[in-house]
Order: structure tokens, then C-alpha cells, then sequence
């Protein structure tokens, strides 16, 4: 709006914002947008605290079929989680690069981190397709349907945010380093940062303890 | 091609749903009709179903609770006839007991997902903004999706009387009875996507809400004090949206995976658990009894110091009981099912949290009562629902208590006590909250009131067939009749079943009031016009404005230096000064967008899709979802321009206006009261001032 420089004194940018604000009026879209955008990450991470809550539920809902011990495996988990937060620390140093407006940094990093995500995804799709030849599918019993669906559920995310990482980048190359498209990629940087705190979380309550215990 | 659906899905299968599927196709017909004879097709595109403002959204969201509800009734009005009806052993009554159980599930998730939520919504959209002196929401396209997915779901509601089945597990849809090897047809999925759309837009609602409050606050708002107190239970009722609906979302997610692909997340024998379902639907189902209240509770406050003519008592406190009621609303689920075999100590953990809820609730009720204490009392219709709804309010209330004590609650769990108590509760205190909501603000939507006569009429009726219908089942509850009974072996339950028949008899006729009141105001809309904006002596800021509002709100965003802003400009003479030429900057207002509807649509068609197997219409549409937003995240100028002078004139016009009609003087609050030939109170309440001064 053009009459929001009332509404914009003394508003600061969000301290969270990699962006150098040309103009209250764009300081005060993205200061909206990205808070709007933390409140749809938090209603998001309640429902994967209670995927991994359901999952606890129904640890022991094997039935006599193999339980955790024997269908999680931690040789993909380990690869997986290096892969995933490496994408975090490239796509930080994408976001310096935007900062300070180096094109080449913005794409050569936010591609890599794609490209890592890229690769989490084909070791989980790997993961996967070892399961199902195994027999380990979600119609099984409870405990690995409670697996299927955390585990596929951050998989869906990390595709997501790979395809739209994409189009930002796509975006990025035909409008140029406009502030919506700016403003884009700090949400983007967000989600992909929160995926990870997820992955954190389903390795410490599914993959840490189901290859240990029993 | 069509998956699941063939010819068995008709309605033809009894002579009520054949009725009711006739109904739902004949009024689609006599829409369609309509609009193509009065040719409004295009007004109904442009004016209406593309438009981002946040006022006409609200309205949209109040015309689908209204359409609802006339659906819920009519099934309410059909069970009692049926229980009613129903003493003695196979087919009595009119209702089968199928039928029976899909119109107690379809009325429940109605009046729930569809009318409370909807109107309550609808109502923040409108009046919320204005209130704090915005322009818009923060968010105005995810409001028009969040709309159109609401309405999608609806529309899976009522699509299902036509084509299909409705489910016939309960508006809670508890496994087994959903689960594939009970209930094996389409029903519980039409109850799990009409939910998953219905709670995907309100996240949405949610998000948006909060980003309001907390952006759009006018200048001087940044003292949140002293901000209306129905923002603040807007503020809480978003919150509770964003964390609560999650749980929804995952458990209806489960229960489909369950259904459609086989997993186990709730069928017992193979190492699911059912009692987690039950848990994550009421992590989301006691938050949810308080997202639908607290907006009713916010409404109350608006009306009770209005038609009190006097601040609210007790602000402070009502904030803080509204805040500490939010974060009680997660603590307490459990007691929707004290028998499920949870160990004492846990049953009392959450008996006591419970009734530890009464506390800030019971603070609210002393604030509104003190409130009216030495007010100056007027009893227009939003102020009948507001003392009605203290009083029967307290009666829930206190049979809440009741069933907060376990060894209580495994007396009556279940039986027709429940029923009673839980719309004690929404009844009086949601809904009520919602028609006072409807009735107070209607004259700022449509710039005139709504008729006094048939109001009272309409309130009347609905309050005391309320008590006729449900007192009963307090009654019966404690002689052990259990709920969804479509026939019983015990005669002496039928006089008790046949008062609360007459009770949603007497509903019925505050239904038709309504109607008529509704008739009699639009014809009668020259006598009824609301001047100058100020239909009620109000003290907010959306009532500064004119009716109807400008697109833009507020030509200048007012600059508040207090509680009760425009109720204490009244006192200083200050509510209308003249416009200042110079404090008026072009603006910027959302476009309209025809990508919202569009991909509600494709939403329907994808719930639809799911319900009845047909997969590459499912892909089709979540294609064409993805594809609609790229389109909008490809475009940049969504907004149109709005030059200086336009707001200008139209201040002026307006102020204009008010002289014009003004039969007292500008600023007391005079001349909103001469339809009705009562002298302003702020007149009096300044002449005091004056006087003591």
C-alpha cells in the first residue's frame, strides 16, 4: 500500500530478514509475508509432533511382524541427514549472497541445496524401495504405517520445497532480483531450515531409537 | 473412469432423501434460473465471488452459515420428530435408523464445520479490519481461498444427499464405526474431505487473522489495551485455529490412509490404536468448542457495553480470562472420554483442569453483568441474545462442572445429558453469540438495520424452544437414555421426547421469523437506513465509518488514543470533524482475483475425486491447483489504484450526508436515534459532564 509509511514508523525489519529494505513500503510487505509465513511453519510443525506421537503410540504395533530393530536401518539415515543439513548451510550462504546481491552466489547455492535435497530424496526413495522389497509395507501393521507416514510426510516436504526452489530460481532468472521474488526466497530458506529441524527430530525418535532398541 | 460411482449411489433408496435430493437440485436449478433471468451472472463473478475485500468475504462466509443451518435444522426437526415418534420396538417412526445415523452425523458436522465456524469467521472478516482501522486483511487472496475451500466442503455436504451416502459414524467419526470393514461406502470419506477442506481454510482463516491483528493495527493501536475486545477473541480463536486444526487434519489424513489404502493407524487387531484417534480428534475438539465461543464471547462484549452505554467492566480481566481460557482449551481433552480406561489419577488431572476453566469464564460473566450494572440498559435484539445467553449460559456452564467430575461423567456419558449439555453450550453461547454478532453489524454491511419486530419475534422463539428442547434431554440423560437412539423400548421416555418435538417446533418459528425479518427489512430499507454509520451509539471504530463501508475502510486510518475510541470523540465532539484535504494519500486495494474460486473448485472436484475413487481426476485437479498459484505468484500488479481526491469526495459526501439528516447535534450521537425518536445517550451522558463540571 502506499499509505502504510504511517503504519511503517518505527517498524523494524524482521532481525531474521536477510533483505536490504530499498523503502519502508517493501520493508513492510515482507515483514507481513515472512510473519505470516512463521505462523503457517509452527500450525505445520504441530502436525509432525504429532505424526512422531502417533508413531510412539504404535512402536509396539508390529503384531509379530518385524519390529523397529529389524526394518529401521541407520546406513540410509546417516547419508541422509548429512545430505540435508548440508543443504541448510548452503542455502544460508544463498541467502548472504542475496543480501548482498551476488547473483551467481543466489543461484549457484540455492541450485546445491536443491540438488542436496535432491539427493536425500533419491537415498529415501532407495530406503523405500528396500522396504518394499522386504515386505515392510504400511499395510502391514500399525508400527509401519506410524513410519510410512512420518517419514513420507517429510519426504513429501523436502519434494515440495525442491520443486519450489526450482521455480524460484526460474522466477529469479526472468523478473530479476525484484523484492516479491526476494521476499520469496526468505519464506523458502525458512521451510527448508524447518525441514530440518524435522529430519532432527525423526532421527532422534524414530531412527536413533528403533536401530537400538528391540 | 468413475471409480467407485455408478448407479447405486442415487438418493432414490427411501422417500426422504429422495425428497431432500430433489430439494438440493430443485433450489440449485432455481439458482441458476434466477441468476440467468435477472442476468447477474456477472455481478455475481465480479461483485462478489473474485472480490478480496475483506468485507464482502465476511459476508459471503455469513450467506453459507445461514444456507446451512436451514439444512441442519430441518435434520434436527427430523430426529425429534423421529425420536419423538420412536417408542417401541422395529420401524417405527418416519426415519430409519441408517437414515437415522446419517442425520445425526450430517447435523453435527453442519452446525459445526459449516454454520458456527463459518459465521464466526465471516463475522472476524468483517468487523475485525475495521475495527482496528485497516484497510484490509494482511492476506486478502488466502482469504478468498480460505472462503472457497470452506464452501467446497459445504458443497461436499450437500452433494452427498444427491449423490452417495453421508456417513453414519457420528460427527466425531470414531473407528470402528468409520473404519473400511464397518462402513465400507463413500460416507465417512464425504465426512473426511468435507472436513479437510472445511479445516485446510480455516488454517488459513487463522494465519490470517493473527498476521491482521498483529500488522494492521491502526497508529495509537500499538497500546494492544486498547484495542475492541472482540479483536483480542479473534486474536485467541486464530490462535487456537493454527495449533488445534493440525490435529484434525493429521487424524482425518489417517483415518482416509486407513480407509482407502489399507494402513492399520486404528484398526486394533492389526496394531493400530483406536484411542489414538480419539485423542488426536479432541486435541483438536476442545480447543475447537472454544475457537467456536470465544468469537461469540467477543461479540457479547461489543453489545453488552454498547446497549449498557458504558465501558466495558472489567477490561483487563476479560483480555486475561480470554487469553487463560485459549491455553486451557489444550488441557483438557481427556474428558471427552473419562470411561475409555485412562487411570484415575489421569481422569482427575483432567477433571480438575477442567473445571479450572470455569474460572476465567466465570470472570467473564461478572464483568458482563457489572457491566450492566448502573448501564444505561437498552434492549434492541443483539442485547436480547446477550442476557439470554448469560442466563441459559450458566446453565451449561454448570452442568460442565457436573460432567468435569468423572464418576459423574461415567454416569451420563453418552446418554442424552451429554447431548443436552454440550448445545447448552452452543447453543446460547455460540450461536446466539453469532445472530447478536449478525444483527448488531448488519446495518454497517447494508446501511440499514434489521426489523426490531420480527427480531424480538425471532428471539423469542428460539430462546424458549431451546429450553423446551433440551431440557428434556437433561431429564432423559439422567433416566439413562442413551444419545442416537432412532427407536427405544421405553414409553415413559415420550412425553419427555415429545416437549422437546414441540421445542424445535417453537425453533422452527424463530427460523421463519428470522426469514421474515429478513423480508421486512430489505422492504422497508428506507425506514430502517442507517445514516450516519452509528446505527447503535457505538464505541468502536468500524461504527465511524459509513454503511456500507468503502472498499478502502477509512479514507484517513484514524489515529486512537484510547479504549472506546469513537464512543469518547462522541463525548469531546470530535466523531465527525471535517475532513482534511491534505491527510489524504492514494491508496492501493487488492484486485479482484478469479484465481481464489477457481481453485476452490478444483479443490471440490479433488475431495470429490477422492470420495469416489476416480484418481486421474484427482491428479487433474491438484495439478490445476498448483498451477493457479504459480499464475499468481507470476503476476505483480495485483492491486488497483485509488487517487486522493476519490477518498476525499467520499468523506465528504458522507459528512454531508450527516448534516443533512442530523436532527441533534453532530458528535452526540443524536441523530442515529431519531428512527426511533430516543434521544442520543451520549447526549445525556455529555449534558451530565457538563453538569457535574
Amino acid at each position: 500500500m502506499t499509505d502504510t509509511t504511517t503504519d511503517a514508523q518505527g517498524v523494524r525489519p524482521h532481525a531474521g530478514i536477510p533483505l536490504e529494505h530499498p523503502d519502508a513500503e517493501t520493508a513492510h510487505a515482507t515483514e507481513r509475508a515472512v510473519f505470516g509465513f512463521w505462523i503457517f511453519l509452527m500450525s505445520d510443525l504441530v502436525v509432525f509432533a504429532l505424526l512422531l506421537a502417533t508413531y510412539a503410540v504404535l512402536l509396539r504395533g508390529n503384531t509379530g511382524a518385524p519390529g523397529p530393530a529389524e526394518v529401521i536401518e541407520l546406513a540410509y539415515a546417516f547419508p541422509e541427514t548429512l545430505l540435508l543439513l548440508t543443504s541448510t548451510l548452503t542455502l544460508t550462504f544463498a541467502s548472504v549472497a542475496l543480501r548482498e546481491d551476488r547473483a551467481r552466489g543466489v543461484y549457484g547455492w540455492t541450485f546445491l541445496s536443491l540438488a542436496l535435497g535432491a539427493g536425500f530424496l533419491a537415498l529415501e526413495g532407495a530406503e523405500i524401495a528396500g522396504l518394499i522389497g522386504k515386505g515392510h509395507i504400511p499395510q502391514v501393521n500399525g508400527f509401519l504405517s506410524g513410519y510410512w507416514l512420518a517419514i513420507g510426510t517429510h519426504g513429501l516436504h523436502v519434494a515440495i520445497g525442491v520443486v519450489w526452489g526450482l521455480i524460484l530460481i526460474a522466477q529469479f532468472w526472468i523478473y530479476g532480483f525484484c523484492p516479491a521474488i526476494r521476499s520469496r526466497l526468505v519464506r523458502f530458506s525458512l521451510y527448508w531450515h524447518m525441514l530440518d529441524v524435522v529430519w532432527i527430530a525423526i532421527f532422534t525418535v524414530i531412527y536413533l531409537p528403533g536401530s537400538l532398541v528391540s | 473412469m468413475l471409480g467407485r460411482l455408478s448407479w447405486d449411489a442415487s438418493p432414490f433408496y427411501g422417500v426422504i432423501p429422495a425428497i431432500a435430493a430433489s430439494v438440493v437440485i430443485l433450489a440449485a436449478i432455481a439458482t441458476i434460473v434466477l441468476l440467468t433471468v435477472t442476468r447477474r451472472w456477472r455481478w455475481l463473478w465480479s461483485e462478489w465471488l473474485t472480490s478480496l475485500d475483506h468485507k464482502k468475504i465476511g459476508i459471503m462466509y455469513v450467506v453459507l452459515a445461514e444456507i446451512m443451518l436451514a439444512r441442519a435444522f430441518i435434520e434436527a426437526a427430523l430426529m425429534r420428530t423421529q425420536q419423538a415418534l420412536g417408542a417401541g420396538a422395529g420401524d417405527v417412526g418416519p426415519v430409519g435408523a441408517e437414515h437415522f445415523a446419517q442425520l445425526f452425523s450430517t447435523h453435527g458436522t453442519i452446525m459445526i464445520f459449516f454454520v458456527l465456524m463459518p459465521f464466526m469467521t465471516g463475522l472476524i472478516n468483517f468487523a475485525m479490519p475495521l475495527q482496528i482501522g485497516a484497510r484490509d486483511m494482511t492476506f486478502p487472496w488466502m482469504n478468498s481461498i480460505a472462503l472457497m475451500l470452506t464452501i467446497g466442503g459445504a458443497g461436499l455436504v450437500m452433494a452427498s444427499l444427491v449423490i452417495g451416502k453421508f456417513s453414519t459414524g457420528g460427527w466425531t467419526g470414531y473407528p470402528n464405526f468409520t473404519g473400511a470393514a464397518v462402513n465400507p461406502g463413500v460416507g465417512p470419506d464425504y465426512w473426511i474431505w468435507a472436513l479437510t477442506l472445511g479445516g485446510a481454510g480455516s488454517t488459513l482463516s487463522g494465519i490470517n487473522i493473527v498476521a491482521t491483528i498483529w500488522k494492521e493495527r491502526t497508529t495509537g493501536l500499538d497500546h494492544l489495551m486498547w484495542m475492541p475486545l472482540f479483536c483480542w477473541t479473534s486474536l485467541c480463536t486464530a490462535l487456537l485455529m493454527i495449533f488445534a486444526f493440525p490435529a484434525l487434519t493429521v487424524a482425518t489424513v489417517m483415518l482416509w490412509l486407513d480407509r482407502t489404502f489399507g494402513f492399520h493407524f486404528f484398526t486394533q487387531a492389526d496394531g493400530g490404536n483406536m484411542m489414538q484417534y480419539v485423542n488426536l480428534f479432541w486435541m483438536w475438539g476442545h480447543p475447537e468448542v472454544y475457537i467456536l465461543i470465544l468469537p461469540a464471547f467477543g461479540v457479547y462484549s461489543e453489545v453488552i457495553g454498547t446497549f449498557s452505554s458504558k465501558k466495558l467492566f472489567g477490561y483487563t480481566s476479560l483480555v486475561w480470562a480470554t487469553m487463560a481460557i485459549a491455553v486451557l482449551s489444550f488441557t483438557v481433552w481427556l474428558h471427552h472420554f473419562f470411561t475409555m480406561g485412562a487411570s484415575a489419577n489421569v481422569n482427575a488431572v483432567f477433571g480438575i483442569a477442567t473445571m479450572v476453566i470455569a474460572v476465567p469464564t466465570g470472570v467473564k460473566v461478572y464483568d458482563w453483568l457489572l457491566t450492566m450494572r448502573h448501564g444505561r440498559l437498552r434492549f434492541d435484539v443483539p442485547m436480547l441474545y446477550a442476557v439470554g445467553f448469560i442466563v441459559t449460559f450458566v446453565v451449561g456452564g454448570v452442568t460442565g462442572v457436573l460432567m468435569a467430575i468423572p464418576p459423574f461423567d461415567y454416569v451420563v456419558h453418552n446418554s442424552t445429558f451429554l447431548v443436552a449439555h454440550f448445545h447448552n453450550m452452543v447453543i446460547p453461547g455460540s450461536l446466539f453469540g453469532m445472530m447478536a454478532g449478525a444483527t448488531f453489524w448488519f446495518p454497517k454491511a447494508f446501511g440499514f438495520r434489521l426489523d426490531e419486530t420480527w427480531g424480538r419475534r425471532g428471539f423469542w422463539f428460539w430462546i424458549s424452544g431451546f429450553y423446551l428442547a433440551f431440557m428434556p434431554l437433561y431429564v432423559l440423560g439422567l433416566f439413562g437414555m442413551s444419545r442416537r437412539m432412532a427407536t427405544y423400548l421405553h414409553p415413559e421416555w415420550q412425553p419427555w421426547l415429545i416437549a422437546a418435538w414441540a421445542g424445535a417446533g417453537l425453533v422452527g418459528c424463530g427460523l421463519i421469523c428470522q426469514a421474515i425479518m429478513l423480508y421486512v427489512s430489505i422492504r422497508d430499507r428506507e425506514r430502517l437506513r442507517d445514516i450516519t454509520g452509528d446505527a447503535w451509539d457505538g464505541r468502536t471504530l468500524e461504527w465511524l465509518a459509513p454503511s456500507p463501508p468503502p472498499e478502502w475502510n477509512f479514507g484517513v486510518r484514524p489515529v486512537v488514543t484510547g479504549r472506546d475510541e469513537f464512543g469518547e470523540r462522541k463525548l469531546n465532539d470530535e466523531a465527525y470533524p471535517v475532513p482534511d484535504r491534505t491527510a489524504y494519500r492514494d491508496i492501493e486495494i487488492p484486485a479482484n482475483a478469479a484465481t481464489a474460486p477457481l481453485i476452490g473448485i478444483f479443490a471440490f472436484l479433488f475431495a470429490f475425486a477422492a470420495i469416489w475413487w476416480m484418481w486421474w481426476l484427482v491428479w487433474i485437479s491438484a495439478g490445476a491447483i498448483v498451477l493457479l498459484v504459480l499464475w499468481r505468484s507470476m503476476r505483480f500488479s495485483l492491486h488497483r489504484q485509488i487517487p486522493a481526491e476519490t477518498l476525499y469526495q467520499a468523506d465528504m459526501a458522507h459528512r454531508r450526508t450527516i448534516l443533512a439528516h442530523a436532527d441533534g447535534d453532530i458528535g452526540s450521537g443524536a441523530p442515529m436515534r431519531h428512527a426511533r425518536g430516543t434521544e442520543g445517550y451520549l447526549a445525556r451522558e455529555r449534558r451530565e459532564r457538563e453538569d457535574r463540571a
